[in-house]
């Protein structure tokens, strides 16, 4: 199996192999964060760009340690600093990053395709860490390589993703992933939070709390917005938590060892009560460690890409 | 077709092994603070059957390491077929040990210079020694062995195969020469 | 001047011909349509083995002149127009200003005059400014030179106001033509509603947004006796509202572009924002309707709406994008590779929904190579393959969905007026 993407744009694209590349090679890379020297030189003199459209302190923290424990240089530009409002194109502004001689763009942005529209456009290396409702790649890879680690496989699992699946970049990315690597999925909100046609890909849809948690090893509970777009998307948090909160009680009727994922950040009380959050079958912490795993075999494996692309005429001596 | 050539056999992999078994503890005096470490693939399993000789002769067992050096190469482009990023396993604390590297081919001497940055990333061994199956030349960087199973003066068009029990099913050494006419 | 056009087997569907013919163009008008023409001509065009049909007559082409230039100009847009096969297109009032008032028409009269390479026909504006609020003087606007009306890329809202302004038109007997979207139901999607849309994680627009208003429209025109023309359907649903309107006599016509009969939704999945139109590409289904009803004529007329934008306002994040393709430069090609290629439509077929019906709706003298009509002619290599190539278009904006596809049926000439104009790429 070799990676020859420069790019990781969405899960929907890849296939089963390259999903356990990426995966494997975090298992390696996790063993780094252990270490009391937490650094390899895998990256070193590559810069990494982390250009964030959106705020997002956890994501783009993630990319940072992840680079940096690869000893790449990190540089963030975030809304507030960069050109975006003197209206300079994305293409432009990626451009001039080009310009910089970074290497590698991680970008998060609210438009769906931005990331994709840039990486066409670019010949470095573009990781997408979020672009607006369509994918969130690393983040299921990442959901992916946890539930994994727990129950040591993803084929055959039952994976229930409850919250606002319309308007989920997350539950996206998860669905991809985990069908392709075998999983069953099932997917739980209230109907105005279901999208359009959503069964095609291949998920089993539920407006029933209790029925997507009866047969699932896991759960993974999307954050749940309520003043998105100015949209009344559900319209009372209470009501919400009442009809598709993860609670203690609900947890009782589902398997005794359920695995409780969330992307975080957390709102508790709303889609997730902190009894849960906090108990026995939440990985929500190992979540965010495993995340400076996966994030650091994806700069690997695409910076290692676009390496491969760049020398491909040149001689290629062995080594021993 | 390629011309190849068998340098070793099953046996003269076997009395390769034992007798570097020997120099390592003759060197060492002991199996006191010796650690053996393979650098990952071959040199690992390598590691591993040094370090059930050594007890076989000695009587008292070493620990063994597992190395991958992809992160710290520094040809990571260069590298035809993509290197996986395997794990690293040394579950021991390395400050003040002996350490001996083992791997497989010693050629242009780049896999150790990765191997002792990757290691000293780890901590502060007493020493570290390097032990390969086969030493063909070519170095390119101020690197030698300490225990050598067999010097083999090649050509840089040929390439040396080392095959083992558990990676290839067999315990041999070719030389793959070029392509023939 | 006299040109004379030798051996092309002539289409002209109005004169019911079908055969190899010679035409001689005397000046701007077509002299004769004979057997064997021996006359001494200025020009000779080879034309054996080529089809000589009447120009494509298009009628919804957005001009962008006046106020967008940096788009697309009267001149570059009907030289687009030539290279396509067009010699004649309808130029759509969404223009800054708005062509809904005498002035801005006279204003657009005179840029015409002044630069079009081809014929050029006006649609004036509905309501003022577009907005829908207020009726523009519907019969002091076709008396100055407008062949129709339209709020083309908005629809008027109030049903009030919609059917006032039906009854002008019915009065004034100019067609309106209806660009039918229910804004509140396709919510500022960029993409259809559906699969698509959910995969991509864009707002999706929903077939209702454009067959309910379809339904709405020809209701209206039904209580008036307007003659109302339906631009761009692109699902199935409008279609069997169009069909059943049709069989009860309302006056209703309408057209497809050539991206609805080519793509499907699937099309976007790159977020290639070439492919991002209003209407949307629909599903597979919608594309198989849409060949059906050009097949049974539910379908009056191809064209292209023709949009141009600019790489900045095209190259940017895909619902940022604006909505919209260029066409005139391949719409004819398309045609012949989708529906002739496919055995969907004859060649007189083809040429009456792409010349023929577009002018008897809009009540102009075009569409036929009769002896006395304007020398207005396409001369097609009907199986010659070519590849449409960015940088070979005339037009100023290059957001086409065709791009780098090889299409078959080359325009070599197109005559405009009795000027000839050759084709190389």
């Amino acid at each position: 199996m070799t990676w020859i993407r420069k790019d990781l744009l969405g899960l929907e694209e890849l296939n089963r192999e390259e999903l356990e590349l990426i995966l494997s090679t975090a298992e390696s890379f996790k063993e780094v964060s252990s270490r009391e020297i937490k650094k390899v030189p895998a990256l070193r003199g590559k810069t990494v760009v982390n250009l964030f459209y959106e705020p997002s302190t956890r994501t783009r923290v993630s990319f940072e340690v992840a680079a940096k424990r690869l000893s790449a240089d990190v540089i963030n530009i975030a809304t507030e600093t960069s050109s975006v409002k003197k209206g300079e194109t994305l293409i432009d502004t990626g451009k001039n990053i080009e310009a910089l001689k970074a290497d590698i763009i991680v970008m998060r942005h609210n438009a769906s395709g931005a990331a994709a529209m840039l990486a066409r456009n670019l010949n470095i290396s573009v990781v997408n860490a979020g672009d607006g409702w369509h994918e969130h790649p690393t983040q299921a890879l990442l959901d992916i390589f946890t539930l994994k680690e727990k129950l040591g496989r993803i084929e055959g699992l039952n994976v229930s993703i409850v919250g606002d699946i319309a308007h989920s970049r997350v539950a996206r990315s998860n669905i991809w992933g985990l069908l392709k690597l075998g999983a069953k999925v099932t997917l739980c909100a209230p109907k105005i939070l279901i999208p359009a046609a959503i069964e095609d890909m291949g998920v089993a849809v539920t407006n029933d709390i209790e029925e997507a948690l009866a047969k699932a090893d896991a759960v993974n509970v999307l954050r749940m917005q309520f003043e998105r777009d100015g949209e009344t998307a559900f319209p009372r948090q209470l009501e919400y938590f009442k009809q598709f909160g993860i609670t203690a009680e609900r947890l009782k009727k589902a398997k005794k060892n359920i695995i409780v994922m969330h992307p975080g950040p957390v709102n508790r009380g709303i889609e997730i009560s902190s009894e849960v959050a906090d108990g026995a079958n939440s990985v929500i912490l190992e979540q965010v460690t495993n995340g400076i795993a996966v994030r650091m075999a994806v700069l690997f494996l695409v910076a290692q890409a676009q390496d491969k692309l760049a020398n491909i005429t040149k001689d290629e001596p062995s080594l021993s | 077709m390629k011309e190849k050539v068998k340098i070793l056999d099953k046996e003269a992999v076997a009395r390769a092994i034992t007798r570097i078994a020997h120099e390592i503890l003759e060197k060492n005096k002991s199996t006191k603070d010796l650690c053996l470490i393979g650098i990952r693939n071959r040199g690992v399993y390598l590691a591993e059957r040094l370090a059930d000789r050594i007890k076989n002769i000695e009587g008292s067992g070493v620990l063994t390491g597992a190395l991958d050096i992809t992160l710290y190469r520094d040809d990571l482009a260069l590298v035809s077929g993509q290197p996986l990023v395997r794990k690293t396993e040394i579950d021991f604390d390395i400050n003040g040990k002996n350490l001996v590297l083992v791997d497989d081919v010693l050629y242009t001497g780049r896999t150790i210079r990765a191997a002792l940055d990757a290691l000293i990333d780890f901590g502060r061994p007493r020493s570290i020694q390097l032990a390969v199956l086969v030493d063909r030349g070519h170095r390119e960087l101020p690197i030698r062995a300490d225990y050598a199973g067999k010097n083999i003066p090649t050509s840089k068009d040929e390439s040396v195969e080392v095959r083992l029990e558990e990676t290839e099913g067999v315990d041999e050494v070719v030389i793959i020469g070029k392509e023939l006419k | 001047m006299k040109i004379l056009i030798k051996n092309g087997h002539v289409i002209d569907p109005i004169n019911n011909l079908d055969e190899v013919r010679d035409i001689l163009v005397e000046g701007s008008k077509i002299s004769m349509v004979e057997k064997n023409i021996n006359v001494d001509a200025d020009k000779i065009i080879e034309a054996e083995g080529k089809i000589v049909m009447p120009g494509c007559v298009d009628m919804h082409v957005h001009l962008r002149e006046p106020g967008r230039e940096d788009k697309e100009t009267i001149c570059s847009a009907t030289k687009a127009a030539l290279h396509g096969g067009v010699t004649t297109l309808l130029a759509m009032p969404n223009t800054d200003p708005a062509i809904d008032s005498l002035e801005n028409i006279k204003l657009l009269k005179d840029a015409i005059a002044k630069s079009a390479k081809a014929n050029v026909f006006i649609c004036a504006a509905i309501t003022k400014f577009r907005q829908g609020k207020e009726l523009v003087d519907v019969a002091g606007l076709k008396q100055d030179g407008a062949v129709a009306i339209s709020d083309d890329g908005a629809s008027v809202d109030s049903d009030e106001l919609m059917l006032e302004a039906l009854r002008s038109a019915q009065e004034a007997k100019i067609p309106v033509i209806c660009h039918s979207e229910d804004k509140k139901l396709s919510d500022s999607g960029v993409v259809n509603l559906g699969f698509t849309s959910t995969r991509l994680g864009l707002k999706g627009i929903s077939k209702e947004s454009e067959y309910k208003r379809v339904a709405r429209d020809i209701g209206l025109a039904e209580k008036t006796g307007a003659a109302i023309h339906i631009a761009h359907i692109s699902c199935k649903e409008s279609l069997d509202i169009i069909a059943r309107a049709k069989k009860k006599g309302v006056k209703v016509t309408c057209e497809t572009a050539p991206h609805y009969f080519t793509f499907n939704e699937e099309m976007v999945l790159g977020f290639d924002t070439n492919f991002k139109m209003n209407p949307p590409l629909r599903s597979k289904e919608d594309v198989a309707a849409i060949k059906e009803g050009l097949a049974n004529g539910i379908i009056d007329v191809i064209a292209s709406d023709h949009a141009p934008h600019t790489e900045n306002e095209k190259e940017i994040e895909f619902e940022r994008a604006e909505f919209g393709v260029t066409g005139l430069e391949t719409e004819l090609a398309v045609a012949i590779t989708e529906l002739i290629g496919a055995g969907i439509l004859s060649w007189s077929k083809l040429i009456e929904k792409m010349a023929i019906n577009p002018s008897r709706i809009l009540g102009i003298d075009k569409g036929g190579l009769g002896i006395g009509k304007d020398a207005d002619i396409a001369i097609v290599s009907p199986e010659k393959e070519w590849i449409a190539k960015k940088e070979n278009f005339l037009s100023k904006s290059k957001n086409s969905s065709f791009i780098n596809k090889t299409l078959r049926g080359f325009v070599e000439y197109t005559i405009c007026q009795g000027k000839v104009n050759k084709w190389n790429s």
